[in-house]
Formats: structure tokens, sequence, C-alpha cells
């Protein structure tokens, strides 16, 4: 989102998008329809539940030692012909992949799902660099024919209707595009195919990568994926450092749990494996390998409070389920990566003033701990970032101040029951038949939707004061 | 059975604007033969305070329930989001106090209201105060804090005179989520809105929850928008008499 966009502020936003009528259509049916696949998936894989606390105990045991196996990993991309690079910031990522651009004499760029270059913004770069970025995605080409970003972290254009994508392939390709699934994969397909054969170069994320072994691991659906690592000159791969797994065997153990909670496959059409460039005597594959480890504010985060969400798979199981995300859906969070495990990934790639609203966007149900493949306690980090936003003084003073008086109140009862007959005296010219619809001030926040409960006539403490055997 | 007294930690929501809840708990608790005291002056458990992140208010507040409640055989809770705080947020609260060994035995010894009465005492029939068809709402805090699905239903479907029907989406939250309500108050009421429309679908009369800042919420929106549902708590419910 633009600075400018981000300005409006986080409530106006979601509000604006609770008025889209569009966008509730898609957001409803598409996460009602995730959520049921998920929880089909996994009630017929009884050993899931084990897997997913075995894939966690992975994760953590690897950030322990992640130097070690970065190294491991590095080594054996490099044994097998394939370039390395350390990516401290967002930055460097970039220029490091516009000088392999540059170097190769790419014009054409094209793309498999990636969030690590949605991240560091990669094809702005690109595109400044005079480097066409092609999406191959069904939903990434989407989002890019339509000049927008991902709302989902695997299903980028989820906020589009079926009816939206054909008035866009119509306007954008300038052809007849009807509101059908179908033909209108059929149509992209036919679009892309030119581009995989033109272009020179191929960008694409990592969902794992296998220390021992220096495998990249791409698991996807359409085949996409496939053609870019194969078919241009050069491959780039980029991944944050923490997609670093030991070994095939842990690989075994996060592949069985991915799919089914993303989008409830046992397993994703494609798991791709990539092993450094086409060696002599190979007939496919890139001429190039390279592979950008990118930091970006993750390492900070292994001795870090937000430690727990260098687990995350990003299969995007916590935002069908977050309750918040399916009435404001991906965009209105403001940055690239949306839903409770988003406001935890935002507070890590750009400090928690980033996140001062968006730490409050969750009414903390835990759903998305429930649907979490690896447990992630989302909840809790959020609990921590709000500790963090009133301790470090970003709160709004009105805010600090009010819950300072509330803490003062709940720790002296006499304050607290004259507080109880102050309100019943200010609420008097509200109340009707039992309840409160209109407040003025701050109070309105509640009562513009639902009613209030007036506080009681007599509070339970002063009945039972007054008559200690209440009749039974 | 094997809880002769218990206390009852009435919540600032139970107190100040559901006292019927405290005194629907008082009644059955007696009938059943549990003597129930009140500790004095109580106020909140400090949720609140802990969920919007000032944690030394909310340990200042959690020192203070556990004085008052320290001799308490048992604790009754009628809500589920302030018996998690208690049982599950006290002991790291308190940790590195004197009042550290306390707040785990508390913790210990403090149960949801459908908690106690199914799990601890073992009682599961009762009359119920309305008849007709019901439905249950789990409220987060109980289910997914507590891992609680069970007790409420088990003492629903089990009522004399009431009918339990399944309610669609019973475990997606409400909306309520403290001051998250007013903090992002269109996302809450639209969150609300698809919650009564699942309520409405069942043909239930009344919706029942452990909890009363799902009932605030729940119970806000069904009178405005003139339902003919009426929301209220288990408690209520299970107050039908002998």
């Amino acid at each position: 989102m633009s600075d400018a966009e981000l300005a409006t502020p986080f409530r106006q936003r979601a509000g604006g998008a609770i008025k889209d009528t569009f966008l509730q259509e898609a957001l409803t049916i598409a996460t009602t329809k995730f959520i049921g696949l998920r929880r089909d998936a996994f009630a017929s894989f009884p050993e899931g539940e084990a897997l997913r606390d075995q894939a966690r105990a992975i994760k953590e045991a690897t950030l322990q030692e992640l130097d070690r196996h970065l190294e491991t990993l590095i080594g054996n991309v490099e044994r097998l012909g394939g370039h390395v690079h350390y990516a401290a910031t967002h930055a460097e990522a970039r220029s490091i992949i516009v000088d392999i651009a540059r170097r190769t004499g790419a014009r054409m760029a094209v793309k498999s799902k990636s969030m690590a270059t949605e991240e560091i913004h990669l094809n702005e770069a690109l595109e400044a660099a005079g480097i066409t970025p092609v999406e191959t995605d069904l939903g990434e080409y989407i989002i890019q024919l339509a000049h927008e970003r991902p709302s989902h972290i695997i299903a980028p254009a989820i906020h589009k209707t079926k009816g939206q994508v054909a008035e866009l392939f119509s306007r954008e390709l300038k052809r007849h595009a009807p509101p059908d699934p179908e033909a209108l994969t059929r149509i992209a397909r036919g679009e892309l195919r030119e581009k995989f054969l033109q272009a020179d170069l191929g960008i694409t994320g990592a969902n794992f990568a296998v220390a021992d072994t220096g495998t990249v691991v791409l698991v996807t659906n359409e085949g996409n994926g496939r053609m870019v690592t194969s078919l241009p000159r050069v491959h780039v791969a980029v991944m944050g450092v923490e997609k670093v797994v030991p070994s095939f065997t842990d690989l075994m153990v996060f592949l069985a749990i991915l799919a089914k909670s993303a989008t409830g496959q046992k397993l994703s059409v494609y798991t791709s494996m990539v092993q450094g460039p086409r060696r002599g005597g190979e007939l496919e594959g890139p001429e190039e390998f390279h592979l950008v480890l990118l930091d970006g504010g993750r390492i900070a985060q292994i001795g870090g409070p937000l430690r727990e969400a260098l687990s995350c798979l990003r299969c995007g199981a916590c935002l069908n389920v977050c309750p918040v995300y399916r009435q404001i859906g991906g965009h209105a969070y403001g940055y690239t990566y949306p839903g409770p495990i988003g406001i935890l990934l935002t507070a890590m790639l750009e400090g928690t003033p980033a996140v001062k609203d968006l730490a409050h966007a969750s009414s903390l149900c835990g759903a998305c701990v429930e649907a979490c493949p690896v447990r992630i306690d989302i909840p809790r980090m959020l609990i921590d970032l709000r500790r963090e936003v009133d301790e470090k003084r970003i709160a709004p003073w009105p805010e600090r101040v009010a819950f300072k008086l509330l803490a003062t109140l709940l720790q002296r009862p006499r304050l607290y029951r004259f507080a109880a007959r102050a309100g019943r005296a200010l609420q008097r010219p509200f109340a009707r038949e039992g309840r409160i619809s209109r407040l003025p001030l701050f109070f309105g926040e509640w009562t513009r939707t639902r009613d209030l409960p007036p506080v009681a006539s007599r509070t339970f403490q002063e009945c039972w004061a007054s008559e200690k055997d209440l009749a039974t | 059975m094997t809880a002769r007294r218990a206390s009852l930690m009435v919540t600032c929501l139970g107190d100040l604007f559901f006292p019927e809840v405290g005194i629907a708990i008082v009644r059955l608790l007696r009938r059943l033969g549990v003597a129930v005291d009140v500790p004095a002056d109580q106020t909140c458990c400090g949720l609140p305070l802990f969920n919007s992140g000032y944690h030394a208010d909310a340990a200042a507040v959690a020192r203070r329930t556990v004085a008052l409640f320290k001799d308490a055989d048992h604790v009754v809770v009628p809500s589920g989001s302030c018996a998690w705080m208690v049982k599950h947020e006290y002991p790291g609260l308190l940790a590195d106090t004197a009042l550290a060994r306390e707040a785990g035995e508390l913790a210990a010894r403090t149960h949801e209201l459908s908690q106690f009465l199914v799990r601890v005492l073992g009682v599961t029939e009762f009359t119920s105060a309305v008849s007709g068809r019901v439905t249950y709402h789990d409220s987060c805090h109980l289910l997914r804090g507590l891992h609680e699905s069970q007790s409420p239903r088990t003492l629903l479907s089990r009522l004399k005179g009431a009918e339990l029907v399944p309610l669609p989406g019973a475990d997606e939250c409400c909306g309520f989520g403290g001051s998250f309500a007013v903090r992002l108050p269109e996302v809450s009421a639209q969150i609300l809105a698809k919650k009564l429309a699942n309520v409405e679908s069942t043909g239930a009369g009344c919706l029942v929850a452990c909890d009363a800042g799902c009932l605030m919420q729940m119970a806000g929106g069904l009178t405005r928008k003139k339902s003919r549902v009426r929301a209220l708590h288990l408690a209520e419910l299970l107050d039908g008499g002998p």
C-alpha cells in the first residue's frame, strides 16, 4: 500500500472494506471454502496432530542453530554450481537481483508466486531497471493486470469475484472474456505461454530449502513454477533465512501438513525440487542458479519476542479462520502480509510502531492458533505487541490515561462502587426499557450498532450485602 | 459430590450489568448443598488491562484478587474469559512475586461454572427456566483457552423442559473481544451480524453462553434488531427449580 493510503487510519480502511459488497461476497465464499477443505483434510488424517507438533519442534530446533544450517545449505548449493547471496535488508535483496538481471542482459523476468519478492517490492525495482516482470501464477497474474497487490498469502486475488476478473481481462487484454473460471484460466494460459518462452530470467520464492542436499523446494498448483525454473537461462530463488530445513526427512513432515492447512489438498499438484543449475549432459534447467537469502529483520527475532512467528509456513490458514480478516480482507491491513500472522510479520519487518493499530485488529479469539499447522501462539504475541506499544508510549495518550484510570478503579473497591453509582446516575437520560440505545462521546462506538445493558439498579454485590441468603 | 464450599467470583460485568446471573448461581449451588460465599470488595480479574497490554496494572489487580480468594476451597466464575485469566495468566503475571505460589494454587482451584458443575460436582440434571428450543454459543476463551466444549452442552442437552439445537458456526467469535468492540466497532458489528444470522437460523428462542462479554455483545445485537431470541447466561437457564 502506498504511503498516502497508509496515512488513512486503519479503522477507516477496515470500514471501507466492509462497505465493499464485491469484496464481501468474494471473501465469504473463499474463506468458508478454505475452512471446510482444511477441516476435512485433517479429519481424515489422524496422524496430523502429532506431525504438527513435530513440525514445530523441527522449526524450533533449526532456529537454535540457524547459522550452522545456513552454512550447510550455502556449501551444498555452491557445490552444485549455484551462487548464494546474503541480503541483510530489502534494498540489498533488490539490488542483488537487479544486478543479476543486468549482468545477464535480461529484459523480461517470469515469476512464480512468492511473498518474499512481494515483501522486498521487487517488481517495482525491476521495472525501474527496465526489466519487465511477469507474474505467472494465475492469481498473481490477475492482480498484476489490475495493478494491485496480493490480499492473501496463498490466494492473492481472493478479493476478486469471477465477474470482476472477466471484466479485467476484457479490458486489459482487449478480448472477450466470459465470467467462467475455466475460460479465464485458458486465456491467461495462452497469454503466459509466450512469456515463458521469451523470458531470460525466472524468479521464484522458496517454501523450503533443504540444507543437507542444497535443494530449493517449491510447492505450487499450476505448474508455472516448473516453467519458471526450467525455461529461462537464469533462475533466482529468494527466501527468508528461516525457510531452511535440515534434511529431507524433516521436509517430509512439513509437506504432509502444508497443503492440507492451505487448501485442504493432501499434497499440492506440484512439489518441485530444484538443485542448482543445469549440469553437463542435462537437457533442461537454467545455465545459472542464484539463491538469495533474505534477513530483513528476521535474524534479530531469533532471540526476540516475535521468535515464534519465524516458524510460519505461509499457508494462510490463520487468515481464513480469522473473524477480522474474513470481514476486511488483506488490503486493509496495509502491508505485504495480511491477517493475524501478517501483523506479527509486519512488526518484524517494519518495526513495532507500524502495528500500533494493527496489534488491536484481533478479538483474540484464538481461531488462528487452532488452525496454524505449527501452532504459533499469535494472540499471545499480539498482546505482547500491545504491551510494547503501551510501554514505549506509542499508544495515544488518551488511551493510556483511560487505562490508568481503569487500573486505579479496579484496585480501589470504594472507588469502583462510586463509579457504579455514578454510572447509574449518568445513564438515566439514556436508559429505556432496560437498555441503552444511544450514548454520547466515545461510548457511542458501542451503541451505534448494539444496545448496552444499563448498570443494574442494584449490583450483585449490593444484593449480596443486603440479603446474604438471597432467597433460594 | 466433593465440594461443600465454594466462593463466587462474580466478575465486573456480572456484578454491574448482570446481577441476576450471580443470584442464579448462588441459588442453584445452594440447592445442590454447596455453601456459597462471596468475598467482599471484588472488582475485576484484570483481563481488560491484560489484553490491552497494561500488564503491570493487570498484575496489581491480580494480586488483589489472589488475596481476596486465598481461603476459598473452590472459586466459581460465570465467565470463561475471567476463569481463563485466573487459571492461565495469573501464575505468569505473579511468577516472580511473593504471591507466586498462591497464584498457582488459585489457578488450580478456579473453575468456570459449567466445569464446576459437571467436572467437580458431577451434577448434570437440571430443570430449565425457559421452555422450547435453546442453542449454545461457544465463547472463545472457554473453548480455545480452557478447551471446554462439552460441559455446557452436557448440561443443556439434559436440561428438562428445553431442547438443545446446534448453532452453525458455534465456535466462531461473536466479535466482542473486549476493547476490540469499541476500537473497531464496524468490524465487531459485522462479525456479530453474521453470528446473529446463524442464531436466528436455528429457530431457537434462547441463545445461551457462558461468558458475560459475549452475552453483552450478542444480547445488545439481538435487542437492537428487535429479535425474538433472548440471550441468557447458562446459570439463568439452569435455575428452573429442583
